[in-house]
């Protein structure tokens, strides 16, 4: 937030880059509403970073794509207005001149860089391309560049990198290419539509700061899409809040942040999960452990995979097939009833391999797991059945993970019929249950696309109580969800918790997410739990670096940490 | 590296390829006994009819008398020593049968799969860049017409038009025999002969591919990098031939592996309509003539081409797909 208090908050004596003046863009005609943008007017000023805040479906994203005119016509189109870049309507230019503005004059950054990256193209490549469209310079000078460019946004190695294919790379390198490619001729303006959404909260955080660096470097624009408020405080100038297409609140970040005017923009504001974990009841030592988890491990891919006869007579062949990658890593774990545990970790700490161990979608490979004194470990399928009912899984994605071919109440009410409970009381308890997840009980006569993700997260919870499980494992339930859904429907795993005496394995990347439900943390890295205890103690006091880092990356932390008591204070540094 | 890595995997891949064949061999062999008849009886009743004895002899002969297995035995033992055996009917060694008719098969096949491939991925790309205008629809409809019609239907027409009312194309044969032509005027007679055959087996795989090629490259225009070209300036031109083009290619090119396979069994009619001496015709006579060793003997080969046109399918989309590794880690 440097500089916001120096620049000045009134949109009218800037600089400005880009003008928008009442920008309309339609929808077509079978849509909920008319127009996705409703007559919005911004200014970018030089240099700047203005963020556009707001959730799902708000048109932010495709007022974004309108300036560079790359909406998917004809079903979306410009109804109205101006886009003036340095006084030269872009809604009205033609074909050629766009394809010179692209890229050259105002470049962009979308959100998911593996799909937005074509996956047969050298990532040196696809840079390349741009300097070849747009310049007139050698293959040597562009190559030279597209190199010092990668060195710009510190990717390692960048004479490999060039020859080197998406997937070859992590999420954030592969986030820093889509920079490296947008930064490359020095655009006036940089569109970033939600680059970090998709990527690790250690990450996210240094990309966010490569990107305010190399915009003081460059001296270039920033027209930053987001939905997350913490990360408006991280890097915004000012800031513009869309909700249904329109404009509702729009000023310094400063004014945006701290005095919100619009209710809208206050309840997103509040939604942003607190950095101080609620009070919890003290878990009671002495209640039944109902999960114990003992040196378990899980491995994926074998040394020396293939056949073991090809292996004795051609070991050329046959060697060094897949390098095995240990997934879970002798886990500890004791989960008493009635008490919640958040497992916290980034992509690839083996958090969600553990909860599928758990529920027998992956066999372990060594170890121990007792459900209310079951051995889990060794099972086979059909050993497994009885057991369905003791453990529950609430998923991730709210849309794939429900059958769009059956009805709410079967898909709630299968799976208790299947432990053999009479179908016309399994309907009935299904009725309730949706109506415990705050639904109309009629929507069991429904299919799930009729239901907005956050519904459709409540219908997944309905699902997995309806066998009323001992241990609910809910993995990142929250994660695919706008924010102010998401603080509904952790509101609601935590009522039904403390209504019911639920057992929760709660599974985030997010320490903020964890401390709203959960007393316990255990903190998971590369499958070994490097830290454990209660939420509390984890936040005031982490003792492992990683942890530490976690709680350091959390976008917006200085903001949310004014006015807390220091004791509270994450020690992040 | 990577050139390394690809030859490992060809030669593994060849390996695994031994006991296909042979289970296909075996299976062949088994099956062949459950039709009714054998080389002496057919022999014996071209001959206007022969004494039990004499077939008896035939049998002792040919070696039909051995119990099963023990001529399955027999002939396993002389396939790993590549001798297919002999056709009694023809009075020639199988192999040698085979290899005479093996290249006019090949050029057909060949030349269907350039015409249906090549053919497919154009027109689907024309349709997909002219979505919902005339010559989308026109691809579109004709594509499945094509795709509805069956292939000895689409092999008598195109004869009783081209050949017999405007007489542009012959009708039968691979060349005219009796012109005897050398060099290139051989080569042009046979691909005038060629023509005909080639679109009667191409029509149904050039629809098919032409549907598979227009959805891919409608679904991939759609994807982000595609938008991400886009927003970097680049022509929509540049945009389909650069990005999209490959990215559509690879589900066709899987798609054309598998049906290789099929196009084989396709051949049986089309050689068989248009008299092409390949080995379609030489099954579809064997058979009749109970010729086990020679029916065989094409099986084998066959099933030999089938896997090799499937590990060069396979070879093809490594090299197309940075993303696919072949035996093991970098």
């Amino acid at each position: 937030m440097t500089g916001s208090s120096t620049r000045t908050s009134a949109a009218g004596s800037l600089d400005p880059v880009l003008e928008i003046r009442d920008l309309s863009v339609a929808l077509p005609a079978w849509a909920d509403r008319r127009l996705a943008v409703n007559a919005v007017s911004l200014t970018v000023g030089r240099g700047e970073t203005l963020c556009v805040v707001g959730e799902s479906g708000s048109g932010k994203s495709v007022m974004a794509r309108s300036i560079l005119r790359l909406l998917p016509e004809p079903h979306l189109r410009i109804a109205g207005g101006q886009i003036l870049l340095d006084g030269e309507d872009l809604a009205r230019a033609d074909d050629r001149r766009m394809r010179q503005i692209r890229g050259g004059e105002i470049s962009m950054v979308f959100q998911e860089p593996m799909v937005s990256l074509n996956p047969l193209m050298t990532v040196g490549r696809q840079i390349d391309e741009i300097l070849e469209v747009h310049t007139g310079w050698s293959k040597a000078e562009r190559r030279r560049r597209v190199i010092a460019t990668f060195e710009d946004v510190r990717l390692p190695e960048p004479e490999l990198i060039v020859g080197a294919y998406p997937h070859e790379l992590s999420g954030g390198q592969r986030q820093r290419v889509m920079i490296a490619m947008s930064l490359v001729l020095e655009p006036k303006l940089i569109i970033a539509d939600e680059p970090t959404t998709a990527l690790d909260v250690t990450t996210e955080a240094q990309v966010l700061t490569l990107l305010k660096e190399l915009q003081v470097k460059h001296g270039t624009a920033l027209l930053f899409i987001t939905h997350n408020f913490g990360v408006v405080a991280e890097i915004a100038d000012r800031v513009a809040v869309m909700r249904s297409g329109e404009l509702v609140e729009y000023g310094s970040a400063k004014d945006v942040l701290e005095h919100p005017q619009h209710p809208y923009t206050r309840a997103l504001i509040d939604a942003v999960p607190s950095l101080v974990p609620r009070k919890h009841p003290e878990p009671s030592s002495t209640a039944e452990p109902i999960l114990t988890v003992r040196a378990l491990e899980k491995t994926y891919g074998r040394p020396s995979a293939g056949p073991k006869w090809l292996a004795r007579m051609m070991p050329r062949l046959a060697r060094g097939r897949r390098s095995a990658v240990k997934a879970v890593n002798k886990v500890d774990l004791d989960i008493r009833r009635g008490s919640a545990v958040a497992l916290v970790g980034e992509s690839g700490s083996g958090k969600s391999t553990l909860a599928r161990c758990l529920i027998g979608l992956e066999q372990a490979d060594s170890g121990s797991a007792l459900i209310a004194g079951d051995e889990i470990v060794g099972r086979s399928r059909a050993d497994w059945r009885p057991l369905r009912s003791r453990v529950q899984m609430v998923f991730q994605d709210p849309f794939a993970s429900l059958n769009p071919r059956t009805k709410v109440g079967d898909i709630i009410a299968r799976g208790a019929i299947l432990q053999g409970v009479n179908p016309a009381a399994a309907m009935e308890q299904a009725r309730r249950l949706l109506d415990l997840v705050g639904l109309d009980a009629k929507a069991a006569e429904r299919f799930p696309h009729e239901f907005s993700g956050g519904q459709r997260q409540r219908i997944g919870i309905a699902r997995a109580l309806a066998v009323k499980p001992d241990i609910l494992i809910a993995d990142e339930p929250v994660s695919a969800l706008d924010v102010s859904v998401q603080k509904q429907v952790l509101d609601l795993l935590d009522d039904l918790r403390r209504q019911f005496g639920l057992t929760m394995l709660f599974i985030t990347h997010d320490l903020r997410v964890a401390a709203h439900v959960c007393e316990d943390i255990v903190v998971l890295k590369n499958g070994t739990i490097v830290e454990r205890g209660l939420t509390a103690d984890i936040f005031a006091n982490p003792q492992h670096d990683y942890t530490r880092t976690l709680l350091a990356s959390v976008p917006g932390r200085d903001w949310q940490r004014r006015g807390l008591p220091d004791q509270m204070a994450p020690t992040g540094e | 590296m990577r050139g390394l890595r690809l030859i490992r995997f060809i030669m593994t891949r060849l390996l695994q390829a031994i006991p296909v064949v042979l289970g296909v061999v075996v299976l062949n062999f088994l099956l062949l006994q459950l039709a009714p008849g054998d080389a002496a009886t057919v022999l014996a009743g071209e001959a206007g009819g022969a004494p039990p004895e004499y077939v008896e002899q035939l049998r002792a002969r040919f070696g039909l008398d051995k119990p099963v297995l023990v001529q399955l035995g027999l002939y396993l033992k002389n396939i790993l020593l590549l001798d297919l055996g002999f056709s009694f009917r023809n009075n020639a060694p199988v192999l040698g049968l085979i290899l005479d008719r093996l290249w006019p098969t090949l050029l057909l096949m060949g030349a269907t799969l350039l015409v249906s491939v090549g053919g497919g991925v154009m027109l689907g790309v024309i349709a997909a860049l002219g979505v919902r205008t005339w010559r989308d629809h026109l691809i579109s409809v004709a594509a499945v017409i094509a795709y509805a019609t069956p292939l000895f239907w689409i092999g008598l027409m195109l004869i009783l038009v081209f050949s017999i009312r405007l007489d542009w194309f012959p009708t039968s044969g691979m060349e005219d025999v009796v012109a005897f032509h050398e060099g290139w005027a051989r080569v042009v007679d046979i691909a005038h002969h060629l023509v005909l055959p080639t679109i009667t087996l191409s029509l149904f795989y050039l629809a098919l591919y032409t549907r598979l090629m227009r959805a891919t490259v409608l679904e991939q225009r759609g994807a982000e990098y595609a938008t991400t070209a886009r927003a970097k300036g680049l022509t929509e031109r540049a945009i389909t031939l650069r990005h999209v083009l490959r990215n559509a290619l690879l589900p066709v090119i899987t798609m054309a592996g598998v049906q290789v396979g099929a196009l084989l069994g396709g051949s049986v009619v089309v050689e068989t309509v248009f008299a092409w001496p390949g080995l379609g015709q030489l099954a579809y006579q064997s058979l009749f003539a109970r010729d086990f060793n020679l029916l065989l003997g094409i099986f084998f080969l066959s099933a030999c081409l089938v896997v090799i046109v499937n590990i060069i399918v396979d070879v093809v989309y490594v090299l197309l797909d940075p993303r696919i590794r072949v035996g093991g880690k970098t």
